[in-house]
């Protein structure tokens, strides 16, 4: 279980969220929405451990954020791609899943496959388009052992079939109780979401 | 492969597909060394006087060119953010980027050194002594920047800052190096000298990756 408790957090001199409590229970959907700026991507930085709350918790298992357990279980999908244009896909998935966990090459090829990449595996990302690059990252979800995932916006750029593939996805990961955390401007994404308003 | 190996793979890897991204500082090596006969003095004398100096110092600025993109690109793209988040030592993954970057500025110059040491007619046992000096100091050179370059990595246009900040920083290493092969010319022992680049490099290489981990924690905050 994802707990979150009294987190605080301010940038410049603006106060994006104070004392913001919510726990996410194995198994569950949480869509985190609300307005541009309200700060939903700050909030996944600080579960993602990246940025640090001004006070307040976050725990997972009871491992704290900081703690070397918590990192391990967590897949983190930001704004920014994380691509190198000049390496081709696979080793740019490769780097990206070996910095969490081991892989090979048999894995990979599957992965892009099940991502609707099949025949791009060793093309150069800068060849691919901007939906196809974020498929690339999107196809560590299939490879990623982690139990909370944190997705920033992860249909951007998709149509319609990459986004069906990437919602099947998180939906067998939460029915192995997975923990999702996505944020996002669509409505009603899942039937069994949790919602957050920020 | 281990992933510290893989990241060092990774950024040659990167570099080779971006050619002019590696051959821009090798090039300013060449050039400004090569420019010193003409406007100077083609005397062999003089320049056998001048040459360490002249190889130290381009060396040296042709190392802070290349080390602003050291972490810029991974910033930019995110994966210092990925980095930040995995299971491995960030540390250690700064200290694979480090010497994937000396690599690729160092040896090469190291390599090129002898040839454009022959051009300054240097004789044939200074060039030696050259070498293991650039051996010792060119490391440091890529440490000490590689602190700079995670400070300013979330600066935009950080080139003039980054050459404030390292370049003094650069004087104690410049100044061992090209006196080590000076007073090998003129038969002083040099190995106080050589001690001394040494222990730099070996300060730089304890303290760089861990101080750089910290700025890059804090520039992605």
């Amino acid at each position: 279980m994802l707990k979150v408790k009294n987190i605080s957090y301010q940038k410049d001199y603006n106060i994006l969220f104070k004392n913001l409590t919510f726990q996410a229970k194995d198994g569950v959907i949480l869509h985190v929405f609300g307005i541009n700026g309200s700060g939903k991507t700050s909030l996944l930085k600080i579960l993602a451990g990246i940025s640090t709350a001004e006070k307040g918790s976050v725990s997972l298992d009871e491992h704290d954020v900081k703690s070397f357990e918590y990192k391990k279980q967590i897949f983190y999908f930001g704004h920014l791609p994380s691509l190198n244009l000049t390496l081709s896909s696979i080793d740019n998935l490769n780097f990206l899943t070996n910095l969490k966990q081991s892989t090979n090459k048999t894995l990979l090829n599957d992965a892009l496959n099940k991502i609707g990449l099949k025949g791009y595996e060793n093309e150069y990302c800068y060849r691919l388009s901007a939906g196809q690059r974020r498929r690339v990252v999107l196809a560590g979800l299939f490879l990623s052992k982690a139990k909370l995932w944190l997705l920033d916006e992860p249909f951007t750029a998709l149509d319609k079939d990459g986004i069906e593939i990437v919602k099947q996805c998180i939906n067998n990961h939460c029915k192995n109780n997975g923990i999702c955390i996505i944020v996002s401007h669509q409505d009603n994404i899942f039937a069994n979401q949790e919602v957050l308003e920020l | 492969m281990n992933i510290y190996f893989q990241t060092i793979w990774r950024d040659l890897n990167i570099a080779v597909r971006n050619s002019s991204m590696m051959l821009n500082p090798l090039l300013f090596f060449i050039m400004s060394v090569s420019l010193f006969p003409l406007a100077v003095s083609p005397e062999s004398e003089l320049l056998a006087k001048i040459a360490t100096g002249v190889i130290c110092v381009s060396s040296m600025l042709s190392i802070l060119l290349s080390i602003n993109i050291l972490f810029h690109n991974d910033f930019e793209n995110g994966l210092l953010e990925q980095m930040l988040i995995s299971k491995h030592s960030l540390p250690f993954l700064m200290l694979s980027k480090i010497i994937a970057h000396w690599m690729l500025t160092g040896v090469p110059i190291i390599l090129l050194s002898p040839l454009l040491g022959l051009f300054l007619f240097l004789d044939i046992q200074s060039i030696k002594i050259l070498m293991i000096v650039l051996l010792l100091a060119t490391p440091s050179l890529s440490f000490i920047g590689a602190i700079g370059a995670s400070l300013v990595v979330g600066v935009k246009n950080s080139g003039i800052l980054l050459s404030l900040m390292i370049l003094p920083l650069y004087v104690p290493i410049l100044i061992f190096a090209s006196t080590a092969v000076n007073n090998f010319i003129e038969g002083v022992d040099i190995s106080g000298n050589l001690y001394f680049l040494a222990t730099i490099q070996l300060v730089c290489l304890m303290l760089a990756p861990f101080i750089s981990s910290v700025a890059i924690r804090i520039s992605l905050e």
